[in-house]
């Protein structure tokens, strides 16, 4: 702030009245709070704190006094000042605040206005829901087994117990791939594309030694028309555990974990005896689901086992020394009536609507 | 198999108040699966009552004759005055009993019954004949009640026409051929139900005698180990099939065919031996059992004339072939409606055979069906025995006394078991007495030790070969329920590998990129790999779902595509699809997979030759799009799909897939079936591992595709798996920024520009970047504008203004001595 230096006049020393002063600080608290918006403040400040103000003209008045009286005269105007300047100060940020609401006001915008410029993706429910049955059982310290999708028939069937005649040969609804034309004049390929996951059973023992803890999810094909509970192709996801001292028990436990975390705590299993070659004992079972959509019921679920010695053998495990289980079930099926879907050709036919619905993880 | 309940009864003592639910409960228990459960008494609704007809009033007026009753229904009626009912049948007189159904009722087929006027007379209700009922339809006309039948009118008609049983209809897993047979259901029902059952199959029966039936020669012992015939002379050829015979093989959906043949069936039904019966009178000469010759020809009962294989076993008379074994019956010996010599038939097949021999000629029989799941070989005499009975009864006629069997028994099967063997399998702690016990009740003739059970198991128990299979029919019988539940402690685990990770990444960078995912049908169409300009060699199916589609996709993209258009039919302009998945190349060089045993593991070099027989199947990601990719709204205008979102979705993969920008490279390239101008091979490394652009305007037009149709497939599998990262190096000193403007010719690409500055700039280029692309007149015909921003910045100092000049001057001179780029405004 710069001072202008009038000269001496000293009709003005009247300003240094202690009663002028409280009135000149009463005057200005006045304009102050009379002061509409920071405009308005701003000339009211020059009114009450600029050069012209009755606190500047009295500071003026004060190197005229006596040397004994310039004390008490200058705190008298310094409180004077500073009670105007605080007036002031208050009322600014008022005033201040106001202005940046009505800014904030002018600044609104509407924001329901729609937001799709990027439209968003969505991956498949029946992968993120392998991925789910995935994570759950490699948070048990399993891993996940893969394989090919068109398999040596010897993997899909010989392997696992299913001899050329066996009669389940025949009901597994086979694709089987053709014979390329070659030198060898043969007529069969020896290829399927495999009907189950199971096949990875036989690859994983082949490839890796006992204890083996893996999960299979995969995709696997029969020769079924489409319909809503029928699809050519679909998903499995397949357990299978050989160590030492492997029971049926144990089995349970694991099915029972499974459907808890699949279902709810109040999921369980329950058993029926069942016919797979590539496990004896076998069972089929089903899981008690809370949430169905018709109401509290038991669903079939899956199909499980006792690895059969004669897999175990082909594979080159000891079925004296270790034992196993195997467990399995379909990936679509579980889709529907966890989340209560009623055709399956919805899954297949890539409608996006069907996909966005499920967004990026499947609930 | 479906059964009546009360066949059932007759050998095993089920408690009288069993219900639907609880054989429902334990059927499945047992690990039978119930296809239905019926109560007959309930297959017809409302009052079904017995009648007595009263008067009959003749109608002559119409078409055919029409007879108004008046029929005695007791208090059924609730009024017992007569009920008048129209009816066009005519084989009952005044004073007959029959079978009423009062207006409310309904029938079998939702058929409602109401009073109505017709043929100019009320009618209420309706006299019913036994098809109307759901019972057999073989005989004309209403349904009149013997003399015998006590039953008074108003009584209800349901026990007295039979429609008081319960229908059981399962389905029998294929290893326990047993329970084709009400004898195998009894047995498990007895298990169930702790109840008395009392072995049909277990019956006294003649034993074969010195004196053959009939002559008969068995040429291959290994097809057919045991075979017994015996005839039966001289019965009535009119004599009808009994109606509870006929109510049986009804229900279990056989047709009856005749006395002879339909007892046959039923002893099927009952015991689980298929048999044979053949006019003893048509037979030319003695029976020779042997394998077919190769293309030798029989007509089979079904009218089919079959050619043999060498594989299959035919049963001969002199005249040639007239039967194919186990599996149907020939026409020249089968029995006819003047038949009077019956020689009944019951063999033992190898049950491969007769697998074979099904699946070849497509014959699927009731017989061939048991006989695949396999049948007790001790049952041909009880068979024989029970169908001759029953012929004598029915038929009258005589017994041959003579009875053939021609039987070359195998070893029984005997299982050693370690008493621990089931608690090792199963957890829990069965006593030895209490496997034993189980065993028995199974039909094994069991040996208990302090240590280990020693079996001989039921010739009706093919499927038990080994321990694991006794181990199954302890803990079916003790109950899965008693089984406790354990969570093994797997050791730890190796989480999902890199690969693994990899394809979550992949799926989650595309769906976040607005891509949504399908999983399509993996069947492709040659001409749709034709349309494409893709190679037509691919893995091909022998018995495709559809001809039109036999092959196996080369490419994710001939389904991505159909699920693109589908969308797009569907009202869906802006579609982004992605897929990840196997596709399938075939090697045509690749042999026949070597043929291994299931003995132990395979042989290492036969495992990989195996192997190599596989097509590789390599992991691929695909994107197609089109309509718009960011869409027009009151933000301003929306972008078409194009070319670049493709290019762009590559570079999200490979960045998803951990590939440094650095290793990435972008070129043109001409590929089907990419727009030749527009198309990017995507390589990492300096491999090519994928394609992405805007598909050719004539694929677009040939699929009926969306113009400008853009997609991406890389071969993930392809793609390096990431090394660890280095170590972040960068410079906390200020940047320099120039930007320059290159004239340069059109055809020069950006990358190859961008590569040069960067070289030329050297090691204080921070960054280049592209941001605008420019044409003009002015420029000249052939001449672009590539604005760049470049960064400089030195890693220990501020840069001066000369030393960014100078580098920039460095990275502008390459350009220009490499492709003749003048730097604009200078």
């Amino acid at each position: 702030m710069t001072y202008r230096h009038d000269p001496y006049d000293p009709k003005q020393a009247a300003m240094l009245d202690p009663a002028a002063l409280d009135d000149a600080v009463a005057a200005a608290d006045k304009a102050f709070a009379d002061a509409a918006d920071l405009d308005a403040l701003a000339v009211q400040k020059a009114a009450h704190l600029g050069d012209r103000s009755a606190v500047s003209l009295a500071r003026r008045e004060i190197g005229a006094l006596p040397p004994a009286a310039k004390s008490e005269a200058g705190k008298r105007v310094n409180e004077s000042r500073t009670a105007i300047q605080a007036a002031y100060d208050a009322r600014l940020v008022i005033l201040e605040a106001e202005q940046a609401q009505r800014v904030l006001q002018t600044e609104a915008v509407d924001v329901t206005l729609p937001w799709d410029r990027r439209p968003r993706g969505a991956r498949h429910p029946l992968t993120t829901l392998m991925e789910r049955v995935g994570d759950l059982f490699i948070g048990m310290g399993y891993e996940i087994a893969e394989g090919p999708e068109v398999e040596l028939e010897w993997a899909n069937f010989d392997a696992l117990n299913i001899s050329p005649d066996h009669p389940a040969r025949g009901l597994m609804d086979t694709f089987w791939v053709k014979a390329a034309a070659s030198a060898t004049g043969a007529t069969e390929s020896g290829l399927v594309l495999r009907t189950h996951t199971s096949p990875v059973q036989a690859r994983t023992m082949l490839s890796r030694k006992p204890p083996i803890y893996v999960v299979v999810p995969g995709k696997v094909y029969r020769t079924d028309e489409l319909d809503a509970t029928h699809s050519p192709v679909f998903h499995q996801v397949e357990g299978l555990v050989v160590d030492k001292g492997i029971t049926m028990a144990h089995l349970k436990g694991t099915l029972d974990h499974f459907a808890k975390a699949m279902f709810g705590p109040d999921a369980r299993t329950r058993w029926r005896p069942h016919y797979f070659p590539f496990t004896e004992p076998s069972a089929e079972f089903d899981v008690w689901f809370a949430e169905h959509r018709d109401g509290p019921r038991w669903v079939e679920w899956g199909g499980c086992g006792m690895v059969n010695p004669n897999v175990l053998r082909a594979c080159g495990i000891d079925p004296d020394v270790y034992s196993g289980f195997a467990f399995g079930m379909g990936i679509e099926r579980t889709l529907m009536f966890r989340n209560g879907l009623s055709d399956m050709r919805e899954m297949i036919e890539g409608d996006v609507r069907f996909t966005r619905a499920f967004g990026m993880e499947v609930h | 198999m479906k059964v009546g309940l009360s066949w059932l009864r007759e050998h095993v003592e089920l408690p009288a108040d069993l219900t639907e639910s609880d054989l429902d409960v334990a059927l499945n228990d047992l690990g039978i699966e119930v296809e239905e459960i019926a109560d007959q008494r309930h297959s017809v609704q409302g009052s079904l009552v017995v009648g007595k007809v009263l008067t009959i009033e003749e109608l002559t007026e119409f078409k055919k004759p029409i007879r108004f009753c008046t029929v005695d229904v007791g208090q059924a009626n609730g009024t017992g005055a007569p009920q008048e009912i129209v009816c066009g049948a005519r084989n009952f007189a005044e004073g007959d009993r029959v079978v009423v159904i009062l207006p409310g009722g309904v029938l079998p087929g939702g058929f409602a019954i109401g009073a109505r006027k017709t043929y100019g007379r009320n009618s209420h209700g309706m006299i019913c004949s036994a098809a109307e009922l759901g019972l057999s339809g073989d005989h004309d006309g209403i349904i009149v009640l013997p003399e015998s039948v006590t039953a008074q009118p108003g009584d209800d008609a349901r026990a007295v026409v039979g429609l008081d049983d319960i229908e059981v209809h399962v389905t029998v897993t294929p290893d326990r051929g047993y329970q084709m047979s009400v004898r195998g259901l009894a047995r498990e029902l007895g298990h169930a139900f702790k109840a008395r059952f009392t072995d049909p199959g277990l019956v006294p029966a003649p034993a074969g005698t010195a004196a053959p039936a009939w002559p008969v020669t068995v040429q291959d012992i290994q097809g057919c180990d045991r075979f017994a015939a015996r005839l039966v002379r001289g019965i009535d050829p009119s004599a009808p099939t009994p109606d509870w015979m006929a109510k049986r093989l009804l229900t279990a959906g056989v047709r009856t065919l005749g006395l002879a043949i339909d007892i046959t069936n039923y002893v099927m039904l009952e015991l689980g031996q298929p048999m044979h019966a053949f006019d003893a009178d048509r037979i030319t000469g003695g029976l020779v059992v042997r394998r077919a010759t190769e293309g030798e020809k029989l007509t089979t009962l079904d009218g089919q004339a079959r050619v043999l294989s060498a594989e299959d076993m035919v049963i001969c008379d002199d005249t040639g072939p007239i039967s194919l074994a186990a599996v149907m019956g020939g026409q020249t010996s089968e029995v006819v409606d003047g038949t009077t010599n019956v020689l009944f038939e019951a063999a033992h097949w190898d049950p491969t055979m007769v697998g074979r021999t099904a699946r070849r000629h497509k014959l699927f029989s009731e017989a061939a069906k048991r006989w695949e799941r396999g049948v007790d070989r001790q049952l041909c005499l009880v068979a024989i025995e029970r169908a001759v009975q029953l012929l004598v009864e029915h038929g009258g006629g005589t017994a041959g006394e003579e009875v053939l069997d021609l039987n070359h028994p195998g070893d029984p099967t005997m299982i050693s078991m370690a008493a621990t063997e089931p608690r090792r399998l199963i957890g829990v702690d069965y006593s030895v007495d209490r496997i034993g016990d189980l065993l028995t009740e199974v039909g094994c003739d069991a040996a208990v030790y302090d240590d280990r059970v020693d079996v001989i198991t039921p010739s009706w128990r093919p499927d038990l070969r080994q321990p694991a299979d006794l181990v199954e029919e302890i803990v079916r019988l003790d109950g899965f329920e008693n089984v406790p539940s354990v969570l093994p402690i797997a050791p730890p685990g190796q989480g999902l590998t890199p690969s693994q990770r990899r394809k979550r990444s992949v799926g989650r960078a595309l769906a976040e990129h607005g891509y949504v995912e399908v999983l399509s049908y993996p069947f492709v169409s040659p001409s749709a790999l034709v349309t494409l300009g893709l190679p037509t060699d691919a893995v091909r199916l022998a018995n495709p779902l559809s001809d039109e589609e036999p092959l196996m996709r080369t490419s994710l993209l001939p389904p991505l595509l159909t699920a693109l258009k589908r969308n797009v039919g569907r009202g869906q302009r802006d579609v982004a699809l992605f897929e990840q998945g196997l596709v399938f190349l075939p090697d045509l060089s690749a042999g026949v997979p070597p043929v291994m045993g299931v003995a132990g593991r395979p042989d290492p070099a036969l495992w990989e030759k195996a192997n190599a027989s596989v097509p590789v199947q390599p992991w691929h990601v695909a994107v197609v799009l089109a309509g718009e990719f960011e869409r027009s709204g009151w933000w301003g205008p929306g972008r078409a799909a194009s070319w670049s979102d493709a290019v762009q979705a590559a570079r999200e993969v490979l960045a998803a897939a951990a590939v440094p920008d650095a290793s990435i490279g972008v070129a043109a390239v001409q590929q089907a079936p990419w727009h030749p101008g527009r198309c990017a091979a995507i390589s990492v490394d300096g491999a090519v591992v994928g394609y992405a652009g805007e598909l050719h305007p004539a694929v677009c037009a040939a699929l009926d595709l969306p113009k400008r149709t853009c997609a991406m497939e890389l071969n993930l599998d392809a793609v390096p798996l990431p090394k660890p990262t280095p170590p972040p190096v960068f410079s906390t000193f200020p940047p320099a920024l120039i930007d320059v403007a290159l004239v340069l010719p059109s055809e020069v690409p950006a990358a190859q520009v961008e590569a040069a500055l960067a070289e030329g700039a050297g090691q204080l280029l921070e960054s280049v970047r592209l941001f605008d692309v420019y044409t003009s007149e002015q420029l000249g015909a052939g001449q672009r504008s590539l604005a760049y921003k470049l960064t400089f910045r030195a890693p220990d100092r501020t840069l001066t203004v000369e030393e960014a000049v100078a580098a920039r001057d460095a990275a502008v001179a390459v350009t220009a001595q490499r492709f003749g780029a003048v730097l604009r405004g200078a």
